[in-house]
């Protein structure tokens, strides 16, 4: 099952390459990873999506406790939570395409940033599924390029993950 | 008063009482060794291969209850050592081992003995550090020192570059430290430990299975009152020997891939397991499917959470301290009149006699050839049971677990997560240094031995009256019972061709080699060697080629399903 796991971590030089390392050795998967440091400078946040039996889960949750440099940890999806991707997409504009992607970008709620006469990048934020619905809507052909920032998520009201 | 980094490097291991470092100098600590020739409290033992000095501190902390501490150049020194710092890591030992790094301005550059410590060493250590400021040196060192002694023990890494040891700054050491990130929670929650008390109250069939997180939680005192409280059978992992004493009649022996019947068969059949500071990996259990063909409650008390639930599912988990959760768990079974049912522990006991009386461990004491376990045996009795005991890996690594009978913790100095070939000369001089008026025997075997033999150089240097039983049946012993069982008789490479002559190699290294072919001359010559009280003494014993270690439960099979003499 898919599970979107929150850490508090020390923001220290190295720490990152702790996580990551522990999931290849451990061979546990890693669907997206996103970091940056919070309010907090000394502290970094650190989301990463991966998937597992409630035993593998467990151990994941367990193992991050154990390193020194992790301060929390919480499985979000144990509980009511907000997941929200960023995605910038490049993509072809030229002839009635160009009309058909602005339409297109405005039935998503997404925003364009950037223009020039042959393209159009977008700004396109939201669950990971719908950022794959719209790249499915658009014709796959005029994707020029498209970057993802991996989830990020929040518990729903009063469940905070702080130190 | 401003001083240097290698100042402050000295003062540190001053603070924590350090007795000895086992180091290697080299460019990259040039300023370290410098500051430590200037003074007489803390002694550095010069290895001869940088993994004899990180094996040297673990044979050290193992054997008391101190952190070891190793000294090691960048590069090369580095990655020599990381075979001794993954072995510490497997086994939780505490240490905390200084490497050197090139200067800050030249890392990355690929500098000459450059290598990224950090990197290399990151899954292998509890925890490490790269020390960029002078200024941290200090705070990063008490840390390190606090984080291996800690919660479950294990080896810390801190890597200094060159110019740190010489940049100036003003000495502070703190009393202690507090980390918002590592807090190891020592007390059991009562709650659970009440719970345990009900599961093992209604046993019919209970068994105590220990690991080394006695050893290292000091818990043998804790461990011993509470299976003779309750009458119950006991038996310890390879780490684990000594947590309980072998010699007492409720000890089944050590479990596993080459326990005994009794212990695997009492495992296996047992309806309450109390599992402490162990963590059911695959030579204790096999495999956890056929473990749990069987029906059975577990209790596993640990102080790592992450080690509950890891292979098996656990009932009754306990986070904590072993010594402390098992003192909260005594404190309340003394205080109440409530036992396991007298009669169903009777049955059980009489089932385990029948197991025990099909002596799994014999074998052919009429032999003219010397058996492997005679030796043992032998050298348990010549050492009255009282010797501290290291081991390589192998098949004399088995026979050492099973006929030394380790009645006190920390005696039994052996490789058992990472299975080491090469650990056991050097961590027998940790030991020695450790405790300098003790008997001190590194069992080993010709293929191991030859892993780590520099290291005979620094028991000269430094007097070690080490004795080593090497029993030579030259063949990479546990290689070749493999090949015999599961690869048909085909031994490729597992015997040792063009062996050297081990009685002139100890004796050009300075020390006294004894041959021993007679099973008649093993006792005399054993004597003889423990009578030499300031003398290493290397006693190559010609044993028998073709014996094999049981009883042994194959790779992925049940614990019942054991091979037998």
């Amino acid at each position: 099952m898919r599970h979107i796991v929150s850490i508090l971590l020390e923001n220290e030089a190295g720490a990152l390459s702790r996580v990551s390392g522990l999931f290849s050795a451990r061979g546990y998967n890693i669907e997206s990873l996103t970091v940056a440091p919070t309010e907090d400078a000394t502290l970094s946040r650190m989301t990463i999506v991966t998937s597992g039996s409630d035993e593998v889960i467990e151990q994941i949750t367990k193992q991050l406790n154990k390193l020194v440099d992790v301060v929390k940890v919480v499985d979000l999806s144990e509980g009511e939570h907000i997941e929200r991707e960023l995605m910038l997409v490049k993509v072809r504009a030229v002839g009635k395409d160009r009309e058909e992607m602005k339409r297109m970008a405005d039935i998503f709620r997404g925003r364009i940033i950037d223009v020039t006469d042959k393209d159009y990048t977008i700004e396109l934020t939201g669950t990971g599924s719908k950022l794959d619905a719209f790249l499915k809507a658009i014709d796959r052909t005029a994707i020029l390029e498209t970057v993802r920032t991996g989830a990020s998520g929040i518990g729903r009201g009063d469940r905070v993950l702080r130190v | 008063m401003q001083l240097t980094g290698a100042e402050i490097f000295v003062r540190c291991l001053q603070q924590e009482g350090v007795e000895y470092v086992f180091g290697y100098p080299g460019g990259a600590v040039l300023f370290l060794y410098d500051e430590l020739f200037k003074q007489n409290q803390v002694k550095h033992v010069l290895v001869r291969h940088e993994q004899g000095a990180i094996h040297a501190a673990d044979g050290y902390a193992r054997s008391t209850e101190k952190v070891g501490v190793a000294l090691v150049t960048s590069g090369p020194g580095v990655t020599n050592a990381v075979t001794g710092i993954a072995t510490a890591h497997m086994d939780s030992i505490p240490l905390v081992v200084i490497t050197g790094q090139v200067p800050t301005h030249a890392i990355g550059q690929d500098a000459f003995q450059e290598s990224d410590t950090v990197g290399i060493t990151r899954p292998c250590v509890k925890h490490n550090f790269l020390v960029k400021d002078v200024k941290d040196l200090a705070s990063t060192m008490k840390k390190a020192f606090y984080i291996a002694s800690t919660g479950r023990p294990g080896p810390v890494v801190v890597d200094i570059p060159k110019d740190v040891t010489t940049h100036k700054t003003e000495f502070d050491y703190p009393d202690k430290v507090t980390m918002r990130s590592y807090n190891p929670v020592t007390k059991g929650h009562a709650g659970q430990i009440k719970k345990a008390i009900q599961v093992l109250m209604g046993a019919k069939r209970p068994m105590v299975y220990s690991g080394g997180g006695v050893i290292l939680g000091n818990a043998a005192p804790q461990l011993a009152r509470l299976v003779r409280l309750l009458g119950l059978p006991c038996t310890n992992t390879l780490m684990g020997l000594g947590g309980y004493p072998a010699t007492d009649r409720q000890f089944l022996g050590m479990l596993g891939m080459h326990g005994t019947y009794e212990a695997n068969m009492a495992m296996q059949h047992c309806d309450v397991l109390l599992a402490i500071g162990a963590r059911f990996d695959d030579r204790v259990i096999g495999n956890p499917k056929h473990f749990f063909e069987q029906e059975r409650t577990i209790i596993h008390i640990d102080i790592d959470p992450s080690s509950i639930s890891k292979r098996v599912k656990v009932d009754v988990p306990i986070v904590g301290n072993v010594a402390e959760v098992l003192e909260d768990l005594l404190k309340q079974l003394e205080a109440s009149k409530a036992r396991p049912d007298a009669d169903a522990l009777k049955t059980w006991w009489t089932q385990i006699e029948l197991w025990r009386g099909r002596d799994c461990l014999k074998y052919d004491r009429t032999s003219p050839i010397i058996k492997p376990q005679y030796v043992v045996q032998k050298l348990y009795e010549i050492t009255g049971g009282d010797a501290y005991v290291t081991s390589d890996v192998g098949q004399h690594q088995m026979w050492a677990a099973q006929f030394y009978k380790f009645d006190q913790p920390r005696r039994w100095i052996n490789s058992g997560g990472l299975g080491t070939m090469g650990f056991g000369l050097p961590a027998a001089m940790g030991v020695q240094l450790a405790h300098p008026d003790s008997q001190v025997a590194c069992i080993t075997g010709e293929a191991s031995i030859q892993m780590c033999i520099q290291e005979l150089s620094t028991c000269k240097q430094y007097r070690l009256p080490i004795k080593v039983v090497n029993l030579n049946n030259k063949y990479m012993g546990m290689v070749r019972q493999w090949q015999e069982f599961f690869h048909g008789n085909r031994y490729a490479e597992s015997y040792m061709d063009a062996l050297p002559d081990f009685v002139k190699l100890a004796e050009s290294y300075g020390h006294i080699g004894m041959h021993i072919e007679k099973p008649e001359d093993v006792e005399p010559a054993l004597k003889e060697a423990f009578s030499r009280k300031n003398d290493l003494v290397f006693m190559d014993f010609i044993t028998d080629q073709t014996e094999n270690v049981f009883p042994m439960v194959p790779g992925g099979k049940s614990l019942s399903e054991m091979i037998l003499v």
